[in-house]
């Protein structure tokens, strides 16, 4: 156990560090398309509606290590081959954030869908009553009170993609679990190897939601 | 009566949900500082009529022209209409995020119809009319039924309407505080504000109310003043509905 922590160590936090850039980059552009998606899930308007219920449905429907080799291997082959005339390529670090916005910004598409829509519709009668707009009631009254329902479970959603990082590791991007792949390899110890990438895990992941909670504690005060 | 400034004028209003026709055929007019009770029994369409006039519930066919504009005019600006068209709710609807000043402030400064100083100014003076001026850090769960209601009341009024609707405003409190709350909307009665307020309250209706209108099946079955209706109901179904609740 201490020759792959002295030998390989630095390694492994390195990867670590790959691992949470991944999980960053996929998260914020996944907060993207989750706003988008779930706002368009909850606007007075069919198309959108059905545009918003389509992606979350394919999204969700499809194993995330699918989506990974589909989106790292079929996108190029798509426009390079069976198309034909573009030399489309694109790194692990890119595909891996793809995968990851798009998997995460469906789940999160639907939090903020339903956290949207569990804010009682008389505060938006209420507010429209007195004359605010669509958006100004969705501002100012009914998204400052979904925020709070949603945060638990945004919690929740971003500890199982920081996770989901490690699926990654199929299209070859040198993040904590692929870099452990090659450390097990060279050094023959399985037991040990895994041990320590699981308590690296456990430990990012648990100082992760411990903050959440003293953050989602600081948000109901004054409450 | 009839030389009076008419502020709302309701022409054969109907409103469907999918196959349900809630409201048949609804004519009537509100004129100037008239206060008009609608009563009537549950499923008669009388919430649904009030949330027509404000445009909460989209009209199938009819028009209703308030202060001269067609609300059921697709290109006219509602939100500039609602402006001036206050609301009460049965569940009173405060904002559960903000405290109560914010509740108070929150659509004139929006709107742009004063400036936030001036809008806590007339908020506070608001919150003293209902007599909670002690309430302006509270937030909405602090308070009771009565308290929230009154609270409500003096929202609507800080955006300074013409005319107020209220639906069923006392049906959600608890007995002991119904009174605070009618107290409040006598008031505004004597103070000449033009109220369309739907109602269970059959004392209030007799004692505030300029004209009574009752409502069953979708029609407006039978209205005029108070004694009229309340007391000396002509249509069978005006009897029926009031021996019951009475």
């Amino acid at each position: 156990m201490l020759t792959i922590i002295t030998v390989y160590g630095s390694m492994l936090l390195v990867a670590m560090g790959r691992t949470l850039l991944l999980a960053l980059l996929g998260l914020f552009f996944a907060c993207i398309i989750g706003m988008l998606f779930g706002i368009m899930g909850v606007v007075k308007n069919r198309v959108s509606n059905v545009i918003s219920q389509i992606f979350v449905d394919v999204i969700r429907g499809v194993p995330m290590i699918v989506l990974a080799f589909f989106v790292y291997f079929g996108i190029p082959y798509l426009f390079n081959t069976i198309i034909g005339g573009f030399s489309v390529s694109m790194t692990a670090l890119q595909a891996g954030t793809i995968c990851l916005a798009l998997n995460c910004g469906a789940y999160m598409a639907e939090i903020i869908r339903a956290g949207i829509q569990s804010v009682d519709k008389g505060q938006t009668e209420a507010a429209r009553s007195l004359g605010l707009t669509y958006g100004q009631s969705m501002r100012k009254v009914v998204l400052p009170q979904a925020i709070k329902t949603m945060i638990p479970t945004f919690i929740n959603q971003f500890i199982i993609t920081l996770k989901d990082t490690s699926i990654l590791s199929v299209i070859g991007f040198p993040e904590l679990v692929n870099t452990a792949k090659n450390v097990q390899a060279n050094t023959f110890m399985s037991f040990q190897t895994w041990a320590i990438v699981g308590v690296m895990y456990l430990i990012v992941i648990t100082i992760l939601s411990r903050s959440a909670k003293v953050l989602e504690r600081g948000l109901n005060v004054g409450r | 009566m009839a030389d009076k400034e008419i502020k709302i004028s309701v022409k054969n209003l109907k409103k469907c949900y999918g196959d349900l026709e809630v409201l048949k055929d609804i004519s009537t007019d509100v004129t100037k500082g008239e206060v008009v009770c609608v009563i009537g029994p549950s499923g008669s369409g009388k919430s649904t009529f009030l949330r027509c006039l404000n445009r909460l519930e989209t009209v199938t066919a009819g028009s209703i022209v308030v202060d001269g504009n067609d609300i059921t005019d697709k290109h006219i600006n509602i939100n500039k209409v609602r402006e001036n068209i206050g609301m009460v709710f049965q569940h009173f609807n405060l904002f559960n995020n903000l405290n109560i000043l914010d509740n108070l402030t929150l659509a004139p400064v929006q709107l742009k119809k004063c400036s936030k100083a001036e809008a806590e100014e007339r908020a506070k003076k608001m919150l003293a009319k209902v007599g909670l001026e002690d309430k302006a850090t509270s937030f909405p769960s602090q308070l009771s039924g009565g308290q929230k209601q009154r609270v409500a009341i003096a929202r609507a009024l800080c955006m300074e309407p013409d005319i107020m609707l209220f639906d069923e405003p006392t049906s959600a409190l608890d007995p002991e505080m119904v009174g605070e709350v009618l107290q409040v909307m006598k008031d505004l009665a004597a103070d000449g504000m033009t109220m369309v307020i739907v109602t269970h309250e059959m004392g209030f209706a007799r004692e505030v109310a300029d004209r009574v209108i009752f409502m069953d099946g979708g029609y407006i079955v039978e209205e005029g003043t108070p004694s009229e209706v309340l007391l000396n109901p002509k249509e069978p179904r005006t009897i029926d509905f009031l021996n019951k609740v009475l």
